[in-house]
């Protein structure tokens, strides 16, 4: 099965924390997705700009409104996932726990609903 | 007629002997614990058309689960036809298909059991999942165990199917570093089960005493499983050393009985015999836990109470490894009413936790009773007095509330 894990943390976090610190920080999650990669289940990755970059936008009787700042305002904002593959929901669950943002904040953990599967 | 009559017998013998075997292992091949259950009741009901006509097969269990899982490779092919993609449902059937029948049935109910009560899944929906998915109780009887609604719980247990399936929790004993976390949750489950059902000690509630015996099944189960886990054994004995008391808790009239008050021969010896077998099993595994510290305190209170021997330094020793593992309020008011024992009203006062800490317990009966109590002892009447009034307030059980009730007005002016 595909799962898709959410990194969910506070962004002030980041910018609060020392160069050498986000030094670390970036060798964890470089060190995460390698073991990902070695291990065959990565099948995607990205990180996200901030929300201070988002830009919600939906339609509403045909009309398009586009709304500056995320969707969900919360205190925790999702800064970037992984796809990765996993045989069920307890190794995706391993998976979650030893993403570095599982100690900094939250990993939400979805499975993917394939395409027909409905 | 009288075909109908051993087909229905047969079908109900395999139903009581087979059902939680029969929906494991449909369930845990195609991780859909609703179809596995729709499944074999439509071949249960094959069963009860076609054994009349043309006799009981010879191995009912496995004629069941054949037709079952054809009707079950019907479902999932027949959804094939109408979906883009078939590769996950079409290896699905060919799973189910290649899957033994004539040979011994796996027992994958231990597997199924950690499904249901898997941490993803919200705690107060497990003990439902597993009464329905290993016993095959209906929605309103567990309902009805549980306090809410038929519709209420029908909803909650739909739910937890379907994330079982679309999240794929899986069916499997986990392994050794991860079994002492997730195999509690399983307990915990079964104890929840037995403690619904033992909110009617008189059973006079049929659907909860029941309960209380479909849990001690479960717990049986468990530790036939899993002989060498020391917590599955003592929860056992815990429900059995608890069920053992049951008809000494009520009078004829259905009055409530306290503990210390409680005629010992009526209790069940055979019940308290296996509990400190087990209890014994399970220390020489050498891993204390919750249910064995629980087990053993429902061993101490019986053996005082059959000797007249006080245990209560002993008793106290055991509330203190129990509070160290669960920091339980539950357990800080019991441990408080025995030093009660020991060193007198004041200083059980002093042990017990503060509503001010803790503010379940304004809420919680058992503290406002054990208050009473203790306030009492002291001649503290005017204060034992409001508490009792807030303990019967809080109290849902007629004969309890009647008992306290008397405690009450027994008070001096």
């Amino acid at each position: 099965m595909q799962y898709l894990l959410l990194l969910h943390a506070n962004e002030a976090g980041f910018s609060n924390m020392t160069p050498e610190q986000q030094q670390q920080g970036f060798q964890a999650y470089m060190a995460y997705g390698e073991a990902l990669s070695k291990a065959g289940a990565l099948k995607g990755s990205n990180r996200l700009r901030p929300v201070s970059t988002a830009t919600t936008v939906r339609v509403v009787d045909g009309k398009t409104q586009v709304l500056d700042g995320p969707y969900a305002d919360s205190k925790e904002q999702l800064g970037g996932y992984y796809l990765i593959d996993a045989p069920d929901l307890d190794a995706a669950l391993d998976w979650a726990a030893r993403c570095p943002g599982a100690s900094h904040g939250a990993i939400e953990v979805r499975p993917i609903w394939e395409m027909g599967d409905y | 007629m009288e075909g109908d009559e051993q087909a229905q017998a047969a079908a109900d013998a395999v139903a009581r002997r087979s059902y939680g075997k029969l929906v494991a292992f449909l369930a845990s091949r195609t991780h859909d614990v609703a179809a596995a259950e729709d499944a074999l009741s439509e071949a249960f009901a094959a069963a009860l058309s076609e054994w009349p006509r043309n006799g009981c097969p010879a191995n009912p269990e496995g004629w069941l689960l054949t037709v079952a899982r054809r009707k079950m490779i019907d479902v999932f092919r027949g959804q094939n036809r109408r979906q883009m993609v078939s590769v996950e449902m079409q290896s699905i059937a060919d799973v189910l298909a290649a899957s033994p029948t004539d040979t011994e049935i796996p027992d994958e109910r231990l597997a199924m059991m950690f499904a249901c009560a898997h941490p993803s899944l919200d705690p107060g929906i497990r003990a439902p999942m597993i009464l329905q998915a290993v016993l095959g109780l209906d929605a309103s009887r567990i309902a009805s165990a549980f306090l809410t609604s038929p519709a209420a719980m029908g909803k909650r247990l739909v739910r937890a199917k379907v994330k079982i399936r679309e999240a794929g929790i899986p069916f499997r004993v986990p392994g050794r570093d991860e079994l002492p976390d997730r195999l509690d949750a399983v307990l915990q489950a079964i104890y929840a089960a037995f403690s619904e059902g033992w909110t009617d000690p008189a059973g006079a509630d049929v659907v909860r005493r029941d309960l209380a015996e479909e849990a001690i099944y479960l717990a049986r189960l468990v530790a036939e499983l899993l002989p060498r886990e020391p917590e599955a054994l003592g929860l056992l004995a815990l429900l059995l050393h608890a069920e053992s008391r049951r008809k000494a808790r009520r009078t004829q009239s259905g009055e409530f009985v306290p503990l210390a008050q409680q005629d010992p021969s009526l209790w069940n010896t055979d019940q308290i015999d296996e509990a400190e077998s087990l209890l014994h099993r399970a220390s020489s595994l050498g891993t204390i836990g919750r249910f064995q510290l629980e087990a053993a305190l429902q061993s101490a209170h019986a053996d005082r109470c059959r000797t007249g021997h006080p245990n209560w330094a002993f008793v106290i020793q055991l509330y203190d490894a129990l509070f160290a593992l669960s920091e339980s309020p539950v357990v800080a008011i019991n441990r408080a009413v025995a030093i009660a024992e020991l060193h007198g009203p004041a200083a059980g006062l002093d042990s017990m936790p503060s509503v001010d800490t803790d503010s379940r317990l304004a809420q919680y009966q058992p503290y406002w009773a054990a208050r009473a109590a203790l306030l009492a002892k002291s001649g503290a009447f005017a204060r034992a007095r409001d508490a009792y009034e807030i303990a019967i307030g809080l109290e849902r059980d007629d004969a309890v509330r009647r008992f306290l009730d008397s405690r009450r007005s027994s008070l001096p002016a």
